[in-house]
């Protein structure tokens, strides 16, 4: 029988993973923007869970707003991704440090 | 008698404004006419008051006429205080200045700045009766300042040349040092009684008598004492007593009738008026008059002394001035008020007269001082050489004439006290004596007798000076001749100034002279007997021995005497001392402050060094700031941690 949690243990597995690839990729930053859909992912995995095991339909709610949220996300980052790269004529992490102090 | 003593303080101020504000445009005869007026006017009237009150048709007069500020309980006030001592004062600054104004016409004939030179005499003259005439500390103040300002404004009167301003500077400076301690002692005055008012100060004298301050830690100070004392100082820098005298020879920089009105017979002396003014202040303090005779013994035998090797004939005259002003002092250390201000009066007739006929000298000689270049002038010039002649005669102490007087009761005044000091006094004021004539002949003969040292140009424009400078002269002969005949007996034993100057019983040195003799001629019977004039007799012939039969001498006696010369002619070093000492060490503390204080603390410390520090942190700070997305990110994620941690851990 699969319980709450191996849910919470795949979306803390997920989680972690989409931080160590916020962390350890140095070089692509659409690889940056996989990881955090796949963070929003992760959570959403909690909200279904719970929602599941606490048997009220607010959580799925939550998971709808998310992944609309996410979509949203995901074109305007890519959208931001086409003109830095059309600006700076490079996608890679290390190199976008126009910020530093 | 209000709207009269308005008038006399007024009418020189109200002159002194038109011309210095319109000079150029009332042209010079309307400038001088002026001035001349207005002081002539003032003069009537305060001959008027001391006639009134001399004869008890003027009662003395103290009220006063304006409120000015009241602070914190105490009145500042204007007013007047007129009594027999203020009239004589008066009369004499308001006579002196007038001849002086009168004279001026003719010796500043040529000058760029006349209307200005009238407005500033005539400023002065308003400064001088505001100071003597005041009932207050305050007003005291106020015409002791402005007398400062008017005395430092003429002494720079040629202000293109760099001696004059330096002389100036000087004597301001100076001045500041005395003033300094005389606010102290009008702050003392107000601290310790609340009043500004004479009357009520001296009414507080009984109450302060036994009171001591604490100035350091386990000391106890008399408050009298400490109150004289200041008060004192600031009269030695006015009446220049050392160590405060170094200004007085240098100011001899300004223009003649100036050294003749300001720095020889009125402005001077309103240290010694003023010490007599607030005798029952320093009757309660016998510290505070011994100091003062100690102090004024000082200045009249050493600073005489200096008069011998002077080669200025100004100058001779100026340290003539400092010796008689220390005589003064000794007199009111010797609680001879009456003396003193007796002294005051006949000295600033003669003194007056010696310096214009010095200037009458001086304008014959085309500006030249150097008495080495004169001789013989007697035949060229007789009214100025028996006019000068009788002022020496009075400065020496001529039996009869009225320096005698005044100077024989200072001397009788210092041998009856019974201070610490006194007996110093006494050795001081009577070798004084000696060298007064000494120095007075010395002058006389070298400008007057003699061979005829000028070169052949100037021998050949040597003329008597004209009438508006003779007739001062004649006019200040007279009262320098007559006065002590006329007014020795009321003036010095006859209590002429009455409640005025108080001095207490054990004090009055003045009352037990007077029981010998009565009368002017017992005076001179007495004086002719007397060691003072036989010592000045030795003094003219060892004048007229050095000087007219072997002119040869005082070099040989220089020479031989190599230490002592120099001594006298640096001054006793007293200007190498300000110099090297009290100057170099202000500017070395300056210095320091500068350098350490204002650039290292203030500036480089607090503020570049805040600025600095701000930079530093900053500096620092924006290398956590690297650009790279992850490293914020990393940064959020440490920080949620860290904050979960806590959350987590504290419940």
């Amino acid at each position: 029988m699969i319980g709450l949690a191996h849910y919470l243990t795949l979306s803390g597995i997920l989680f972690l993973l989409a931080v160590a690839g916020i962390f350890i990729n140095r070089r692509n930053v659409i690889l940056l923007l996989m990881c955090i859909e796949l963070m929003l992912l992760a959570v959403n995995f909690n909200f279904v869970a719970f929602s599941r095991f606490l048997n009220n339909l607010d959580g799925q709610i939550f998971v709808f707003f998310i992944l609309t949220v996410a979509a949203a996300e995901a074109a305007i980052g890519l959208a931001i991704l086409v003109v830095l790269f059309r600006s700076k004529n490079t996608i890679n992490v290390e190199e976008l440090n126009s910020m530093k102090g | 008698m209000q709207q009269v003593y308005l008038t006399i303080v007024l009418a020189p101020l109200l002159a002194a404004v038109i011309v210095g504000l319109f000079g150029k445009r009332i042209g010079r005869a309307a400038a001088h006419w002026a001035t001349i007026l207005a002081v002539g006017l003032s003069c009537a009237l305060s001959l008027y008051t001391l006639v009134g009150l001399t004869l008890g048709t003027v009662e003395p007069w103290n009220e006063n006429v304006y409120r000015w500020a009241t602070v914190g309980g105490v009145h500042m006030q204007i007013g007047f205080l007129v009594d027999r001592l203020t009239a004589t004062m008066m009369a004499t600054v308001t006579f002196v200045s007038w001849m002086v104004h009168i004279y001026t016409v003719g010796y500043m004939r040529d000058d760029p700045g006349y209307q200005r030179f009238f407005s500033y005499i005539s400023l002065f003259t308003f400064a001088m009766l505001m100071l003597v005439m005041s009932n207050n500390f305050l007003q005291l103040f106020f015409g002791w300042e402005a007398v400062g300002v008017v005395s430092y404004l003429l002494i720079g009167f040629w202000f293109k040349r760099p001696t004059a301003i330096v002389a100036n500077m000087k004597a301001f400076l100076v001045n500041r040092v005395g003033d300094f301690g005389f606010l102290l002692g009008i702050a003392a005055i107000v601290m310790y009684t609340g009043s500004l008012d004479y009357q009520e100060v001296f009414s507080h004298v009984p109450r302060l008598s036994g009171q001591t301050m604490e100035i350091f830690q386990g000391s106890a100070w008399s408050v009298i004492s400490i109150i004289c004392i200041l008060l004192f100082i600031g009269a030695m820098g006015k009446s220049a007593q050392v160590p405060l005298h170094v200004w007085l020879p240098d100011s001899m920089e300004g223009p003649t009738p100036i050294s003749a009105l300001i720095h020889a017979a009125t402005m001077v002396t309103a240290g010694i008026f003023m010490v007599a003014r607030m005798s029952p202040l320093f009757e309660a303090s016998e510290t505070a008059l011994s100091f003062i005779l100690v102090i004024g013994a000082t200045t009249a035998f050493f600073m005489g002394l200096l008069g011998l090797v002077q080669n200025d004939i100004k100058r001779v005259v100026a340290y003539s001035t400092l010796s008689q002003l220390g005589y003064m002092t000794v007199a009111l250390g010797a609680s001879a008020y009456t003396g003193a201000i007796f002294h005051l009066m006949t000295h600033a007739f003669f003194k007056a007269l010696l310096f214009l006929a010095a200037g009458s000298v001086i304008i014959a000689m085309h500006h030249e001082q150097d008495m080495r270049k004169m001789g013989g002038l007697r035949k060229y010039m007789p009214v100025t050489y028996w006019t000068c002649l009788l002022g020496t005669l009075a400065l020496i102490g001529a039996p009869g004439f009225s320096g005698f007087f005044s100077k024989d009761a200072i001397i009788e005044a210092v041998h009856a006290s019974t201070l610490p000091g006194a007996g110093y006094a006494y050795a001081a004021v009577l070798s004084g004596v000696f060298v007064t004539a000494l120095y007075s002949f010395r002058l006389l003969f070298l400008t007057f007798h003699g061979k005829e040292r000028m070169d052949e140009h100037t021998r050949e424009h040597l003329h008597e000076s004209p009438l508006v400078v003779t007739v001062p002269l004649v006019l200040l002969a007279i009262p320098s001749v007559v006065i002590g005949w006329l007014t020795e007996d009321s003036f010095l034993f006859g209590g002429f100034l009455g409640d005025a100057v108080q001095v207490l019983p054990g004090h009055d040195v003045l009352a037990e002279f007077g029981e010998h003799f009565h009368g002017p001629v017992g005076f001179v019977q007495h004086g002719l007997v007397g060691p003072a004039f036989w010592l000045a007799l030795a003094g003219t012939i060892a004048a007229w021995f050095l000087y007219l039969k072997r002119p040869d001498l005082p070099g040989v006696l220089a020479d031989k005497f190599s230490v002592l010369y120099r001594l006298l002619v640096n001054k006793y070093y007293f200007d190498d001392f300000n110099e090297k000492v009290l100057a170099a060490g202000s500017r070395g503390l300056g210095r320091v402050l500068w350098r350490t204080g204002d650039e290292k603390i203030i500036d480089g410390a607090l503020v570049n060094g805040s600025a600095r520090v701000v930079n530093m942190t900053a500096g620092v700070v924006r290398h956590f700031q690297s650009g790279y997305l992850y490293h914020y990110a990393f940064a959020m994620i440490i920080g949620l941690t860290m904050l979960l941690g806590w959350v987590l851990l504290t419940e």
